[in-house]
């Protein structure tokens, strides 16, 4: 897998004769002068207009994006890195598509409200039709696997179902023959997003088994509390042998990973949806950190790198800030580091290191 | 000749007290605060909206070009290709190379990516121009803007007879100011003093070769081939377009640091200075011009150059609205704030050419000494 480098990434496509006109739309090149008479017009960024905003339920927005001629298509699970300007500023998020493989032209993303959340709720509140956004390629290697497995089961909470969706969708619409089971943790049936479209489905398919957990209603659904083992044999009896996708806050990964031990990780695939609590691992307050671009040395806090290098003021790009889409991926010219995600530990000189998920264990000179 | 300014303060005296100085720094670091906390859709817009303007001129003075055999149609593409290159090279590529946008996150506006109109590099034009000359303005023997290693601008840099041709070496690098600017990262006057060897240029060499080819090619040969045997008119248009810019670059960026009454430094003057000192040096060694708004425009807002010079990386577009708060600043602490006319700041420009295109009035008196 090769992520992306930034939300714009260039993946241009073949257009024959574009050397020449680069050359002639020379220094600003072509898309300099496209993007100013439609800004999805663009041939090396990939950006989407959105055809529709729909408010699924109280505190989160589905919205329905056709992107440009940039865009390659995603596979069921996969995340893409959303851009949108905020009071002049860009920022980037990431969300996984909740539309079929092999959609056509169209792409749909749930966005859930969270409380702080600048992008969320900037989207919830403004998003309507004809608005543009920034668009990444599809990444990541949660995805539904080719061929399809006889077996599945899905986990998931809040916003993660946005993934299972797109997986769900997918086999419905190839006529997937399998056993598929889905497990949803939502607070209460009012905040259960794609309660709807879910319940048809197990309605039409007789192959599909839901069953939801609300947490802050006990009793209304099938089961009842935050996920537990015991829920797994009244969900899916055989889920030892199913291809399991799980997707959610950490705890909830957490919890699964504790059962899928002993020999099933394998089948177990699991993307996280918040950032991971980052615990100092060194002292906080010792040693140092030098920007060596900026020409800056701060103090150790303790916290990220990329926390830090904000703090400092030095210009760090970032997106999805939980370590999976490698915008802040930079270089560590020395010093030790380590993984929160993996607890990997760098210590070689001239690693590329995720500056949002690592912290020093060392003093640290970064090229930036 | 002595002006005002150099009778308040000679021989680049500190008039203030180390406390004073550390105060009129202060303030000015609370300027620079309040508009970093400030920055957001406004500034946005504005650039995007120059960009637009720049981009419409260009199509549209590329289009008139290519019917150029019509005057009408040479003369408001020129002027508005004239244009385009102004603003791309001015209010755009100096100001987000500078940095000024990159709190946007925008990759079109990025400073590290940005690339520009012109003969010279961004890369080394970024070297040169925004760590060289920003972090040593004015330092005779650091700051390579003092004449661009063909000129003598100060007294401070000794005279020799080759500076006899000074008007002569000002009006060809007006002319030709793009390359002058693309050959500025070679520090060519080093090559010929032998303090510097060609093989270590190699790169630099290989850029700005690069780039003056593409630059080349798009506005002498590919533009003017579309025009089929009317070529001459697009290749006129596009010649008298790069003039007209490089000649309004030298200007504004001429009146920036030498009408009389700004400053030179030398090193020594310099070594560890505080943040209030090179303030104080910056505005020094700067001037502004007053004018119009479109003229600012035009200008790139280094009409302001007092006001960018405090504060490179601040969106030029809000230098206007700070300068009178530095004004009234320097006027408190009596620190001269150099401001005047096009007219007035470049005639004095040309007269400092002149006049140290000549020995010194006391290095004559000792030439003539020694004659006697």
């Amino acid at each position: 897998m090769s992520p992306p480098t930034t939300a714009a990434a260039p993946s241009r496509r073949a257009i024959p004769g574009l050397g020449l006109l680069d050359l002639i739309a020379g220094p600003h090149g072509i898309d300099g002068y496209l993007g100013q008479i439609s800004p999805t017009m663009v041939t090396g960024e990939c950006r989407a207009e959105v055809v529709a905003a729909r408010h699924g339920t109280e505190d989160s927005v589905t919205l329905t994006l056709r992107p440009n001629r940039v865009w390659q298509g995603a596979r069921a699970g996969q995340f893409v890195q959303v851009s949108v300007e905020i009071d002049g500023v860009r920022h980037t998020r990431c969300y996984s598509p909740a539309s079929p493989e092999g959609s056509g032209r169209e792409l749909e993303i749930t966005i859930k409200r969270h409380p702080d959340g600048l992008v969320s709720n900037f989207l919830a509140d403004h998003a309507q039709p004809g608005m543009v956004i920034g668009l990444s390629q599809a990444d990541g290697d949660f995805h539904l696997p080719d061929p399809r497995p006889d077996s599945i089961l899905l986990i998931g909470a809040g916003s993660g179902i946005t993934p299972l969706m797109a997986i769900l969708r997918t086999l419905s619409a190839e006529g997937h023959g399998g056993r598929i089971a889905l497990i949803q943790y939502a607070p209460d049936p009012d905040r259960t997003i794609y309660r709807q479209e879910l319940d048809r489905l197990a309605a039409e398919n007789p192959n599909f088994k839901l069953s939801r957990s609300y947490t802050r209603a006990p009793g209304a659904g099938e089961l009842d509390g935050h996920f537990s083992p015991a829920h797994l044999p009244q969900a899916e009896p055989s889920f030892a042998t199913a291809e399991t996708f799980a997707c959610g806050p950490p705890a909830l990964l957490d919890a699964v990973r504790g059962t899928w031990a002993n020999g099933l990780e394998r089948r177990l695939h699991v993307e996280s949806f918040a950032a991971p609590s980052l615990l100092p691992v060194g002292e906080p307050g010792t040693g140092s950190i030098r920007f060596a671009g900026s020409n800056l040395e701060v103090e150790n806090t303790g916290a990220s790198i990329l926390e830090q290098a904000e703090q400092a003021g030095v210009p760090a790009q970032s997106g999805c800030r939980m370590g999976i889409c490698h915008t802040c991926t930079c270089r560590k010219l020395s010093g030790t580091v380590k993984n929160l995600l993996t607890e990997e530990v760098s210590a070689a000189p001239d690693e590329e290191i995720q500056l949002c998920v690592s912290a020093p264990l060392s003093d640290l000179v970064i090229d930036l | 000749m002595s002006t005002m300014t150099e009778n308040q303060i000679p021989e680049n005296q500190i008039p203030l007290t180390p406390e004073q100085i550390e105060s009129f720094g202060e303030e000015l670091d609370a300027i620079r605060q309040r508009v970093l906390a400030d920055r957001g859709e406004r500034d946005a817009n504005y650039i995007r909206k120059v960009i637009r303007a720049q981009r419409g001129l260009e199509v549209a003075g590329r289009g008139l070009l290519w019917a150029g055999v019509f005057p009408p149609a040479w003369i408001a593409g020129t002027a508005a290709l004239s244009l385009s290159k102004i603003l791309d090279n001015m209010e755009i590529g100096h100001n987000v190379m500078h940095g000024q946008y990159d709190w946007m996150n925008d990759p079109a506006l990025s400073g590290k990516q940005f690339e520009w109109d012109n003969a010279c590099p961004a890369d080394q034009w970024r070297h040169s121009h925004n760590y060289m000359h920003h972090t040593h303005t004015n330092i005779v023997g650091k700051d390579r803007d003092i004449g661009y290693g063909v000129l003598r601008m100060s007294e401070d840099q000794r005279w020799k007879p080759y500076y006899l041709g000074n008007p002569v070496y000002a009006t060809l690098l007006a002319l030709f100011f793009q390359y002058g600017v693309a050959l500025h990262d070679l520090e060519v006057e080093r090559l010929t003093s032998g303090e510097a060897k060609l093989a270590e240029k190699r790169t630099l060499l290989g850029g700005i070769w690069r780039k003056v080819r593409r630059q080349t090619l798009k506005d002498y040969v590919i533009f003017p081939a579309l025009s089929g045997p009317f070529f001459l008119f697009p290749l006129a248009g596009n010649a008298t377009a790069n003039l007209v810019r490089n000649v309004w670059s030298f200007t504004i960026i001429f009146c920036g640091h030498f009408p009389e009454g700004t400053h030179e430094f030398t090193e020594e003057e310099t070594e560890n200075e505080s943040r209030g000192q090179w303030y104080y040096r910056q505005l020094l060694g700067s001037a502004n011009l007053s004018g119009s708004r479109p003229f600012h425009i035009l200008a790139g807002n280094l009409s302001f150059q007092i006001e960018h010079h405090l504060f490179p990386d601040l969106p030029a577009n809000r230098y206007a609205e700070i300068s009178t708060e530095v004004r009234e600043i320097c006027e408190r602490y009596g620190i001269p704030y150099n401001v005047g006319p096009l007219g007035k700041q470049f005639g004095s420009v040309v007269r400092k050419i002149c006049r140290l295109s000549l020995p010194d009035r006391k290095g004559r008196g000792e030439l003539l000494a020694r004659s006697a």
